[in-house]
């Protein structure tokens, strides 16, 4: 698994108090983890300090909302730390 | 300060956008049914309303920053210290920095002195969010009532 979903689970772990061994790749995070909008901020906030960067979830749950894109695509954990790697990347560029 | 109706903040005593910072004042009231109870002849500010005077000066801090396009509403309240007490008519110096600006939440540092020495401080995070009806009219007065100048920024 990468680095980024180790440092990811691990912030879900910490900030949610979810066993580390309930979370992997696949886990949705509204799903599977039960992680709610309040609960996610926070993730969001220490992913952003993890990473340097600023996780646009506004935009996200917009696009969630107006169909635009399946929650999957960034709920996910998978997916979410593909983002990630993106916005970090993008970042560096 | 009108301490029974959470309106903390007196006015602005300076406002720097390019530092994301903010300093405000207030007077804690010589009397206020708050210290009937807190404590019967031993009136002091509680706790709980020093949390809110400094996630009031944030709540300025990030409207100013923002220019009253999202409403910061507080959701989360850690690492606050409190120092000492705070006794009727004490003159707050209330400061806030923006320490992170995320996407639909910011998060502040927030600290009250008395003549320089520290009395509590804190690590605030805010929820940004769409005006609920008829609230940034509030906000809008409540920000011209304590000198702040959105312009500004």
């Amino acid at each position: 698994m990468s680095a980024t979903f180790e440092t990811v689970a691990a912030i879900i772990s910490e900030t949610c108090d979810i066993p580390r061994e309930k979370i992997t790749p696949q886990s949705h995070a509204i799903d599977d983890l039960g992680i709610d909008s309040l609960a996610f901020l926070d993730i969001a906030f220490a992913i952003d300090k993890a990473f340097g960067i600023k996780l646009p979830l506004e935009q996200w749950t917009q696009e969630v909302n107006e169909g635009k894109a399946p929650a999957e695509q960034y709920f996910v954990l998978e997916n979410l730390c593909k983002r990630i790697d993106d916005l970090v990347a993008a970042k560096a560029a | 300060m009108r301490l029974e109706y959470f309106d903390m903040i007196d006015q602005v005593a300076s406002f720097v956008p390019a530092e994301k910072r903010i300093v405000t004042r207030s007077t804690v009231p010589s009397k206020s049914p708050v210290f009937e109870g807190h404590f019967p002849g031993h009136p002091l500010v509680p706790g709980v309303l020093l949390t809110e005077t400094m996630a009031q000066a944030s709540g300025y801090l990030l409207l100013a920053l923002n220019g009253l396009s999202q409403m910061p509403f507080l959701m989360m309240v850690d690492k606050a210290r409190f120092r000492t007490f705070v006794e009727p008519d004490a003159v707050l110096d209330v400061s806030a920095e923006l320490v992170h600006e995320g996407s639909g939440y910011a998060a502040t540092k927030a600290k009250i002195t008395i003549d320089g020495k520290p009395i509590c401080d804190a690590e605030l995070r805010f929820r940004l969010m769409p005006f609920p009806a008829d609230m940034r009219a509030l906000m809008e007065a409540r920000i011209a009532a304590i000198g702040l100048n959105p312009e500004a920024a």
